[in-house]
């Protein structure tokens, strides 16, 4: 476990070293503010492939603008964002989207498009890529087969209005899943739904993860969700990491703002 | 103090409310002719917006044509002037009346609809799922339906125009005896391309400002569900005014023309 880590490549060098594999995104000293909150303060991280990564932090705490500097959504202050080995901050918007299909991305609220069907929802990102799928004009089976991945093949034909929230979660997860992401970034995955609902979401992540080998990242302040499915956790406090290492690790920590996390 | 620091303010948030818009207009125009272009979404646009505009065009505009006739009638039999009523009314509704009435009824229709559809796609974040999925969501969703009110506009303006004429004829046919064949060939011989034209590419312009504020109102909406019912309510209100000000400034031009 270490704390306060302000040396970025100590945590890459270190990280690598832990678990043999490459870095899939590289965060090195992330700013950002919205005039004068500052929200993110020399933030550094590093996603190794085939990982699974929780972030957690406090609700306004700046994990959703983190994870939305990932994908080009947020233009960060200063700071370098290196995804799949690529600066993001640097690439024109064609490459930009290119990338953006290797990276799939769950939103807070499964932000599934209101007015299309389920079966829509999930035609609408092969769009601009079926080069990549390799898809000519009959994308249905491609439909069909995230769609049974997340165990919803009858809702096909359905509205998301028709769906419950935990649906709209998995059909959202689908969606995500059709592209073949080779990193996956999860903003509060269960938040909003009960537990049960909560368990069988965790549960069709792990499977994900282990049916296709995608990197996971997955920001959250659920601890439960945590403790289940990270494999390495980063405290976001102040706009830092603050404190890094295994759920048993940072579970057992006396530092109160470490332990305020884990206090039930 | 107070009241001076709030007008300056007032003053300065409209400037920049302005700015914005203008901004937010640049963009449209330095993206609509650069691929990809999203056709099947504008034929789903235009179709969405003036098939959903129809039934109010058509109620509005009938009710316009009868009200205008009944109102004119007993002023015209007074001065002997009742066999003017179709030419009278068919300049007043071709230049002014139908396309500035079906673009109020379109700017709470229409403007209101996009403002309150893109709001609620930002605040449950449609439009970064949108983006991050490689979409262009200002090309997919702004163009769209921008282009589609330009589009649209002057074809439901002429509808209008028509249906108002037809009520205006059916109040002439029932209390002057005047046949619909009459009414008409008399509407028509009154009218020249002088006062269609002028109305027409006003028309263009007024959906063009309806869907521009819709768009913009929407697309900028501030997060949570209160922020889409001011999206939408601001929507109706600022496309309504820029209305008013397209119509000054066109008729001010046509009228530079009428005197050449």
């Amino acid at each position: 476990m270490s704390f306060n880590m302000t040396d970025p490549d100590q945590i890459t060098t270190s990280n690598e070293s832990a678990k043999g594999g490459k870095a899939v995104i590289e965060i090195k000293d992330l700013y950002k503010s919205f005039g004068d909150n500052h929200v993110l303060n020399g933030f550094n991280m590093t996603l190794l492939e085939g990982e699974n990564l929780v972030v957690m932090g406090k609700s306004g705490s700046g994990k959703s603008v983190m994870i939305k500097c990932l994908v080009g959504l947020v233009k960060p202050d200063s700071g370098t964002v290196k995804v799949l080995g690529k600066e993001i901050n640097t690439l024109d918007q064609q490459t930009l989207d290119e990338l953006r299909s290797d990276i799939g991305f769950l939103f807070q609220g499964s932000a599934l498009y209101d007015s299309m069907t389920v079966r829509e929802n999930l035609e609408f990102p092969m769009r601009r890529h079926k080069e990549k799928l390799g898809v000519v004009s009959d994308t249905e089976p491609l439909v069909r087969e995230a769609l049974e991945n997340v165990g919803l093949a009858h809702t096909m034909d359905l509205m998301p209005v028709e769906l419950s929230g935990g649906m709209k979660r998995r059909v959202a997860l689908a969606r995500t899943l059709i592209l073949r992401p080779k990193v996956i970034l999860y903003d509060e995955p269960t938040s909003g739904l009960d537990p049960i609902t909560s368990k069988e979401i965790i549960e069709l992540m792990r499977s994900i993860q282990k049916k296709y080998g995608t990197s996971s990242l997955i920001i959250t302040h659920d601890v439960d969700c945590a403790r289940v499915i990270s494999e390495r956790m980063i405290l976001l406090v102040d706009g830092i990491n603050y404190a890094e290492g295994t759920y048993s690790e940072l579970s057992k920590s006396t530092d109160p703002k470490v332990d305020a996390f884990f206090k039930k | 103090m107070g009241n001076t620091s709030t007008l300056f303010k007032g003053v300065k948030e409209f400037f920049v409310e302005i700015g914005d818009l203008s901004h937010f207009a640049a963009r449209f125009l330095r993206e609509v002719l650069k691929p990809p272009f999203e056709f099947k979404e504008l034929i789903r646009q235009c179709y969405q917006m003036g098939n959903r505009s129809l039934m109010l065009v058509t109620v509005t505009g009938f009710i316009i044509g009868l009200v205008l006739t009944l109102q004119s009638r007993p002023t015209l039999i007074q001065f002997g002037a009742v066999s003017w009523m179709p030419n009278m009314v068919g300049i007043s509704i071709v230049r002014e009346i139908g396309p500035v009435i079906t673009a109020l009824i379109c700017a709470g229709r229409i403007a209101s609809g996009i403002g309150a559809e893109l709001g609620s796609m930002r605040v449950t974040e449609q439009i970064d799922a949108m983006e991050v999925s490689g979409t262009n969501p200002f090309k997919y969703l702004v163009i769209t339906r921008i282009m589609a009110t330009t589009l649209m506009l002057p074809i439901l303006v002429l509808y209008g125009d028509l249906v108002a004429l037809y009520g205006s004829a059916l109040v002439e046919n029932l209390k002057g005896d005047v046949s619909f064949q009459l009414y008409f060939n008399t509407v028509f011989d009154a009218l020249s391309f002088s006062d269609l034209v002028p109305a027409t590419i006003k028309s263009f312009f007024f959906g063009f400002a309806i869907g521009l504020v819709g768009c913009y109102k929407g697309y900028y909406s501030k997060k949570g569900t209160a922020g889409v019912g001011i999206a939408a309510n601001t929507a109706v209100v600022m496309a309504s005014l820029l209305l008013f000000v397209i119509d000054f400034i066109a008729v001010f031009i046509s009228d530079i023309f009428y005197e050449l």
